[in-house]
């Protein structure tokens, strides 16, 4: 009886999972009868409300690729090389105090880094490319940058510390400087955790949304240009839900059919992180 | 030391000695440069928040609902919703959670249902916060009927934690030593006494704080409520899980997005109380935490 509840418990993270794809799926195929998935897919124009309307997904697709490459940009080599300093160069006490401050800089909400997008880094950005409008994929790629540099930042280390001491102290041995061990003996060692924390941190950053709702703006567009504003995946179901799309219309229907794009992109992500993690694991154990 | 070694190989040797080392520093000092970021952004964040919304902060700040006019606003409804909210999402998660933790440790035989709900927890942690949403708008307030109601956020919300809680409260026991398992069955306890009796009160500070840190990621959540319906604008707070709410995150976006300044420097104000709350949260899971550990140890 007990036994059958506490299952009954884990089998609703399942139901979760079904619930998910059982509603995005059904939405998205009401979707998909009056536009053709083709249009969907390979149109480059995306203006769902306005009265001459088109559906095509690449402007937002842009908007979320150019916003999660810029991210990476900051959080991978920033994260990586505190990672590498915190299991490789710190002592024990200058760990102590870091690693609670990245996990302060990790809880802040995300909201809170869209204000400090809006309030802080686009005064900076437009004063020195004059001209930049208030609304910018850099300012937004920056915050969501700065999000995620904890995550990388933990992830890749505890890849770099489950390093076996042995393959340090033999290229030590060797006369390797530490220079040397980080980067040519316990980066490559770890590199298929370090390779999963990067994933992971760019499902985070495809989706993000509240920073780059505030901070990016509301414009699709095909661009390559951070000074430009862009409009995410995220973004655009945020603005459709805030605004008075009446239930059932086709409007409505595309944030099923965008978030759908959005839970098969980061579902797949996670899935590949997620296997890379368990097959590393094995290889030291 | 005349060690007399090919002499090509000793010579190209010790110049590069000095170099090598120099590499070293220049990478140490940019692995520096990297963490030093990471603190000089948060500073700026909370010097820019504390420079904006300081003067903001007051008794009437708390106590006031939300006005059109800057000077008479407050935030009374957002931090009534952020509780109510929090005291449902954690009803919802804790038994939830902790009961698929307590099936998945103590109960499941290692077969491949039990893989596959692991692997779905694991990968139902990293789901955008804003799909959970979009599940809470079609099941919570669509198709259950509760509609854009604190329930129905609060439902919304308990699902986005639950890997969170579950994972943290496996961890918490898993913990706990197989010999007090063992004790326990040796003088006759059932599975369901020993996890009762034995198990669970050992574990308890562990899942408390990983419950407390999982709210913590909640009370900052705005995507979801924004998609299922939380409003930007209410000046009354809720007085039954049926009403409609708005939520301190909401709060500070919408006055964000406004263009008026004032309207900024009250965001500012209602993060401080954000972060501020959250600092708590944070603080009474380390205080558990050590306290747990001192015990522990003992």
């Amino acid at each position: 009886m007990i036994a059958t509840l506490l299952f009954a418990c884990g089998l609703v993270s399942v139901l979760t999972t079904i619930g998910i794809v059982v509603v995005l799926v059904t939405e998205s195929v009401g979707f998909f009868r009056q536009v053709p998935i083709r249009e969907f897919l390979t149109g480059t124009r995306w203006a769902p409300l306005f009265s001459d309307q088109a559906f095509g997904i690449l402007p937002l697709l842009n908007g979320t690729l150019l916003i999660a490459f810029g991210s990476m940009v900051i959080a991978l080599p920033v994260g990586l090389t505190s990672a590498i300093y915190m299991s490789e160069y710190a002592s024990p006490r200058v760990r102590g105090t870091v690693k609670p401050i990245l996990e302060v800089l990790a809880g802040i909400p995300t909201v809170v880094y869209g204000y400090f997008a809006l309030m802080f880094v686009t005064p900076i950005i437009r004063q020195v490319f004059p001209g930049t409008g208030i609304y910018n994929a850099a300012a937004g790629a920056i915050v969501v940058g700065i999000m995620i540099i904890p995550m990388v930042a933990s992830l890749s280390e505890d890849a770099l510390s489950a390093v076996p001491r042995a393959l340090r102290e033999a290229a030590y041995g060797l006369g390797a400087t530490r220079f040397e061990v980080s980067t040519r003996v316990v980066v490559p060692a770890a590199l298929s955790g370090i390779a999963a924390s990067f994933i992971l941190a760019i499902s985070r950053a495809v989706g993000e949304t509240m920073a780059v709702t505030l901070a990016a703006g509301a414009t699709p567009r095909m661009t390559l240009n951070f000074l430009e504003s862009v409009q995410t995946m995220t973004a655009y179901i945020v603005q459709v839900s805030l605004g008075e799309t009446p239930h059932g219309s086709l409007e409505y229907q595309t944030i099923f059919a965008v978030g759908l794009v959005l839970f098969v992109i980061t579902l797949g992500m996670n899935v590949v992180s997620n296997r890379i993690t368990a097959r590393f694991r094995e290889a030291y154990e | 030391m005349s060690v007399s070694l090919p002499g090509a190989g000793q010579e190209r040797f010790r110049p590069r000695l000095a170099r090598r080392h120099r590499t070293g520093r220049i990478f140490r000092y940019l692995c520096l440069a990297s963490i030093a970021f990471s603190v000089a952004v948060l500073i700026a964040l909370l010097v820019d928040v504390a420079v904006d919304g300081l003067r903001w902060l007051s008794l009437d700040f708390l106590t006031r609902y939300p006005s059109r006019i800057p000077a008479r606003a407050g935030i009374k409804s957002a931090i009534l919703g952020s509780l109510w909210m929090m005291g449902l999402t954690a009803a919802m998660s804790f038994p939830l959670g902790v009961g698929a933790a307590i099936y998945l440790e103590e109960y499941s035989k290692k077969n491949r249902l039990t893989g596959l709900i692991q692997t779905n927890i694991a990968n139902l942690a990293g789901v955008p916060s804003i799909v959970y949403g979009i599940l809470g708008l079609a099941i919570f307030v669509r198709y259950l009927g509760f509609g854009r109601s604190v329930l129905a956020g609060a439902a919304t919300l308990a699902l986005l934690v639950l890997p969170v809680v579950i994972i943290s409260a496996q961890e918490a026991i898993r913990a706990v030593p197989t010999s007090l398992r063992e004790a326990a069955y040796g003088v006759g306890a059932t599975r369901w006494q020993t996890v009762r009796h034995h198990v669970l009160p050992v574990a308890m500070p562990g899942i408390l704080t990983g419950m407390i840190l999982s709210l913590s990621r909640a009370i900052g959540e705005t995507a979801p409520l924004i998609m299922i319906g939380a409003l930007t604008f209410i000046a009354f707070p809720p007085t039954s899980p049926m009403d409609p709410f708005t939520v301190l995150p909401i709060q500070i976006f919408n006055w964000t997005a406004k263009p008026q300044a004032e309207f900024h420097e009250l965001a500012a104000g209602a993060i401080i109380v954000l972060l501020v709350v959250l600092l708590l949260m944070n603080a009474s899971a380390i205080v558990m935490r050590n306290r747990y550990r001192a015990r522990r140890d003992q």
